[in-house]
């Protein structure tokens, strides 16, 4: 059997093994993202009639631009074991360049949360255009899984209760 | 206390085989504000409608959620069927419980799908009640409309626009109007020749009382919104007075210095002043400066002392012309690919091998050879052409990924044209696949080859050399199996069409998207093919991507019904998704000013009454804001927000899951 296929067969087994360990507990997964590129996208998955794992809650926004980073925060600190957020790819951001101010607020935002000791596994950034509903599909099944692996988020829940 | 209503659609069983509806409007009656809930079968239906109207009216509701389908879908509908019963529109949300979740969770014992479907619908709802009632603005517009690119798809635009007696201002970057169309020698699949058709209609435009044509000029800058936009023309020198050249063309006769043709696609040479084709639109020479040897050394000037009325003026500058628009139509067009990038075709190595536009002016009776297809490098007649397609296209690793949509078809025409020409040749043509989707286009082809007997080769060239004067053509033709050697006399490539150079620079100045190709990016690719997203901004013709004639004129049309619809009322209305300034904490940073892609915040000052300014603060133009949302993230005091996407409707939302 050729080297990659084993690895495929160990993460199958891997991933069963975990799924079994810890069936009680799901993982929530809020996702934020922009209304043409992305929403558009994960609405297609939905008319191809694909599957992804239902752990994820998506938040429309007109844009990624529009993405404040203090909603991603507030996302953690409620409910959240992981966030997204995914818009237009560069360059074909409905606003022009809404994504662009996205991508560099992210640049500076992910320091702070790894400074702040958030594990970046926990939070995705990526660009699903309206026409890929797969990435979309991959995405959401590869971040819920990975959050799942990483347990609950419960490091700065209900800090402003 | 809030009054809200939720329906949950049951969508046939779209929604129902993986959620359980009742369930879900059980679950939102409990929630606090939430005083009517139902399902229905189908809530997009006239019944559906009919009902949610009633529910509105009978139980006083202030707000309304859809538990359906995406709000691409019907959002509008039920917004619509809300204002119908008196509640404001914006006071109605869709929870998206179909694409993003009925269909994309198949548990069949419906747990995963209602549970999802459970928390969607209570944050919508959460959201809901932070939602304000807003209003559509109306904005004034102004009844001129401006077309850019006068190929026949502005041609077509222009006129239609003229003609439903709106003035219209043409913006050619060429000397003349006409475009690619203009070089073409006759079109598929009628076989019409393409001046005969096109010439009469670029006479029509300069002639008509509505239209303003503008050539040897470029668009500068673009300022403003939809009804309302100003719009830089920079108007380059032709050194040729418009108002006293009779076109007589004796200074074109007289000049002794010559450049590259364009127009013929560098197959001849031109005079330092020209007009592109003889029957050009308007019939007024320029003078090309950079190889003009009066106005780079001061010498020369023969057309100036030959020209009767005097209309040389080696003295022109370039002037720049203010036009205000209501509307914008683009219509730049396309470009081929540069075939130098295929040096395994021996295009700029082998004199006779040529690109399809070049084809077409050696058979077009106008062009250098006056119709006569000969070879570049002898002017011998070729007795076998071999004609490559896809040169460029569906090849993303040496050219482009798109099919160019248009060669299939000219390919077939050009050995139509060759055959018609020169009896005894004999044309070849290597495919990868014959794309000849149209009316009587597969007609067209089959006609080519059984007809006029093109030999339809299907496979890739690998070689292209020249042996002993003829040109060696290497290729596999995949149906037999057999490797392939012709000797051909020429070959043409049939070339990928590309967006024109400087196609982005454009695209920035109006504010429109384009792709990774430099098209321009349409609104929606099926249902809103014309439009931008930038309101007021309109696609015709190639400039979106490859496209024939036809669809370029039923685009042209399209643009100018959409001019006509958006003029037919003084004023528009536009949905009031907008920033809003909050003038009490705005401290003047101007982050949101540097943010906003589109200009649409403006300063304004706070006077005192005696006209001192006692503090500035930011100011949206409703005209401009397109509602992205990008000055709200950026200001740093929490001042401006975005109506139907405000701050506390986001949190609303985070805060209920």
């Amino acid at each position: 059997m050729p080297a990659n296929e084993m690895s495929v067969m160990d993460n199958k087994q891997a991933i069963t093994e975990k799924q079994e360990t810890t069936t009680a507990w799901e993982p929530k997964i809020t996702a934020f993202v922009c209304n043409w590129c992305t929403y558009a996208g994960a609405d297609l998955a939905g008319t191809s009639r694909m599957e992804y794992r239902p752990n994820v809650r998506i938040i429309k926004l007109p844009c990624t631009g529009r993405i404040d980073p203090l909603f991603i925060i507030k996302a953690f600190e409620k409910e959240a074991d992981g966030v997204l957020v995914s818009g237009c790819h560069p360059g074909d951001c409905h606003y022009t360049t809404g994504n662009y101010h996205a991508r560099r607020r992210w640049i500076a935002f992910k320091t702070l949360m790894e400074f702040v000791g958030i594990d970046m596994r926990r939070l995705h950034f990526s660009w699903v255009s309206a026409s890929e509903a797969i990435k979309w599909v991959d995405l959401i099944n590869n971040v819920t899984d990975e959050v799942k692996e990483l347990g609950p988020f419960v490091e700065y829940k209900g800090l402003n209760d | 206390m809030s009054r809200i209503g939720v329906f949950v659609c049951q969508c046939g069983n779209n929604i129902a085989s993986t959620v359980d509806t009742k369930k879900v409007a059980e679950e939102m009656s409990k929630m606090p504000g939430v005083v009517y809930t139902c399902d229905y079968k189908f809530m997009c239906s006239a019944p559906g409608q009919e009902n949610l109207r009633e529910i509105v009216k009978a139980q006083k509701l202030d707000g309304v959620v859809v538990s359906a389908c995406s709000p691409h879908m019907h959002e509008k509908t039920f917004r619509k069927a809300c204002e119908s019963a008196g509640l404001n529109p914006y006071k109605c949300e869709i929870s998206n419980i179909r694409e993003q979740c009925s269909w994309v969770h198949h548990d069949k014992t419906k747990k995963v799908g209602t549970i999802k479907s459970i928390d969607l619908t209570r944050m919508t709802i959460e959201r809901l009640k932070k939602n304000r009632p807003l209003k559509n603005i109306n904005i004034p517009v102004k009844k001129r409309a401006l077309v850019i690119g006068g190929g026949i798809a502005g041609i077509q635009a222009a006129l239609d626009i003229a003609d439903g007696g709106i003035e219209v201002i043409l913006v050619e970057k060429e000397p003349s109007i006409g475009g690619n169309m203009a070089r073409l020698s006759e079109t598929f699949p009628t076989m019409d020749c393409s001046q005969c058709i096109l010439t009469p209609k670029m006479v029509e435009a300069e002639l008509h009382d509505n239209i303003t044509i503008y050539t040897w000029s470029e668009i500068e800058k673009v300022d403003g919104y939809i009804g309302n936009f100003t719009v830089q023309i920079r108007k380059k020198a032709k050194y040729v007075d418009e108002q006293l050249c009779t076109g007589c063309g004796e200074c074109i006769e007289k000049c002794p210095f010559k450049a590259d043709n364009e127009f013929e696609m560098k197959l001849n040479k031109r005079k330092v002043i020209y007009t592109p084709f003889p029957q050009a639109v308007p019939n007024i020479p320029v003078i090309d400066a950079p190889h003009c040897v009066k106005i780079q050394k001061d010498k020369c000037g023969a057309c100036a002392i030959i020209c009767g009325p005097n209309a040389i003026d080696f003295k022109q500058k370039d002037q720049i012309i203010t036009e205000e628009v209501g509307a914008i139509i683009v219509a730049t067009g396309y470009q081929l690919m540069p075939n130098e990038r295929f040096g395994e075709y021996g295009y700029g190595k082998i004199k006779d091998v040529i690109s399809g536009l070049q084809f077409e002016r050696l058979a077009s009776s106008s062009g250098p050879t006056g119709g006569e297809i000969i070879r570049p490098s002898d002017g011998n007649v070729p007795k076998s052409v071999v004609f490559i397609q896809c040169v460029g296209s569906r090849d993303e690793k040496k050219g482009v990924a798109y099919c160019s949509k248009v060669c299939c078809m000219y390919t077939a025409k050009h050995t139509m044209l060759y055959k018609h020409k020169v009896h005894d040749g004999q044309s070849y043509v290597f495919y990868m696949d014959i794309r000849s989707a149209g009316k009587r286009y597969e007609e067209f082809v089959r006609r080519a080859i059984e007809h006029d007997g093109a030999m339809y080769l299907r496979g890739r060239v690998s070689r292209v050399y020249e042996r002993n004067g003829k040109i060696v053509v290497q290729g596999a033709d995949t149906l037999s199996g057999n490797q392939v050697e012709i000797e051909a006399d020429m070959v043409v490539l049939a070339t990928a069409i590309l967006a024109r150079d400087g196609a982005d620079t454009l695209a920035q100045r109006l504010g429109i998207g384009y792709d990774k190709h430099k098209f321009y990016n349409e609104y929606h690719p099926k249902l809103r093919p014309v439009e931008t997203v930038t309101g007021g901004i309109y696609l015709a013709g190639t400039c979106a991507g490859p496209m024939d004639i036809p669809d370029s004129v039923s685009m042209g049309g399209a643009t100018a019904s959409k001019v006509l619809g958006l003029f037919s009322s003084d004023e528009m209305s536009r949905e009031p998704i907008t920033a809003i300034v909050n003038r009490a904490i705005c401290n003047a940073c101007w982050d949101c000013l540097n943010a906003c892609p589109y200009s649409a915040i403006e300063k304004e000052s706070e006077n005192d009454r005696h006209g001192n300014i006692l503090r500035w603060l930011a100011k949206v133009n409703d005209g401009l804001c397109q509602g992205c949302g990008i000055c709200v993230a950026a200001c740093r005091s929490k001042c401006i927000d975005l109506q139907g996407y405000t701050d506390e409707q986001v949190y609303a939302a985070i805060n209920a899951f």
